[in-house]
């Protein structure tokens, strides 16, 4: 009885990314399925870096992808109180975001005790054609 | 033939006269409130103020990691198209960033950059991200970027 009144991971990830101004600030809804989920970081005038070629800004899709893999780590670490804090994260800028909605799924290549490694992808029109993707580890125990 | 008497300004003297043009025309750039201080060629230097919008962990009002990747990222390019003979935009390859310790809250936050090599299509950077100086840096990033065809040195100004 008492587990059904606390909220689920699923929900906690989905009220931190509620509460969190910059996950506002980019837009970014998230689809939690079980143990997966996916985001949504639907297209906005100010996500623009380049006005003559209307591409998105490289830093938005980084930022996007970082929300991604940590709410990624967050759904699946339930000994956690709070999201994990990221250690370091690499980018690579595959191809130019257009002016869309961009979309972005995280995979953990390893948990460890202390610390993990995740992979995430953002893609527009087709997910074989991701436009960027991010390498990032995060710091898993409890401070 | 070069015009002695018209003496040709390079890339970074005439992006070091359009400093607010050259983050204030980027939305995004506006959307993050950054600024660039002070452009040198190859070298940068500019202020990410602590803006609300900006937190990443509502609990303690610290700005998000993203925040400083855009700001790192757009000083990297700066200085990696500052360091160039002729006009030429750059277009990010890959960055990495370090979190070395959190950002305080409330507080504006330092970033340089600079680029420490080029070879014939790519450009290499360092930046750092901190409070009051170097000694104690809240990230650090490493890129590369690659570099595009060349453009006039007039169209830097109506960037």
């Amino acid at each position: 009885m008492a587990d059904e009144l606390l909220p689920s991971r699923a929900e906690q990830v989905q009220a931190f990314l509620g509460r969190t101004p910059f996950a506002q600030e980019i837009g970014m809804r998230c689809e939690v399925m079980g143990d997966e989920m996916t985001a949504i970081m639907p297209f906005q005038q100010k996500l623009i870096g380049n006005f003559t070629i209307q591409a998105l800004h490289g830093g938005a899709i980084a930022a996007f992808l970082e929300l991604t893999a940590m709410a990624q780590v967050y759904l699946v670490t339930e000994h956690l109180e709070r999201p994990p804090r990221p250690i370091n994260i690499t980018i690579d800028y595959l191809r130019q975001g257009h002016a869309k909605d961009t979309f972005a799924r995280a995979t953990i290549t390893k948990m460890g005790r202390r610390m993990c490694s995740v992979r995430a992808e953002a893609w527009q029109d087709e997910r074989s054609k991701p436009v960027t993707s991010l390498l990032a580890h995060f710091k898993v125990s409890g401070d | 033939m070069e015009d002695d008497a018209t003496p040709t300004l390079e890339p970074w003297q005439v992006m070091g006269e359009n400093l607010e043009i050259m983050t204030g025309g980027i939305p995004w750039g506006r959307r993050m409130s950054f600024r660039v201080t002070k452009l040198e060629k190859g070298r940068v230097w500019g202020v990410q103020p602590w803006k609300e919008r900006l937190v990443g962990d509502p609990d303690t009002g610290v700005i998000h990691g993203g925040v400083l990747t855009s700001f790192l990222d757009n000083l990297s390019g700066m200085a990696a198209s500052s360091s160039l003979e002729k006009a030429r935009f750059v277009s990010t390859l890959d960055l990495r960033i370090d979190y070395m310790r959190p950002a305080e809250p409330h507080r504006e936050i330092l970033g340089e950059a600079e680029c420490y090599h080029i070879t014939r299509n790519v450009c290499f950077t360092h930046a750092w991200a901190y409070h009051e100086s170097r000694d104690k840096v809240i990230a650090a990033a490493a890129g590369a970027f690659a570099i595009n065809k060349p453009r006039s040195v007039e169209s830097l100004r109506k960037f």
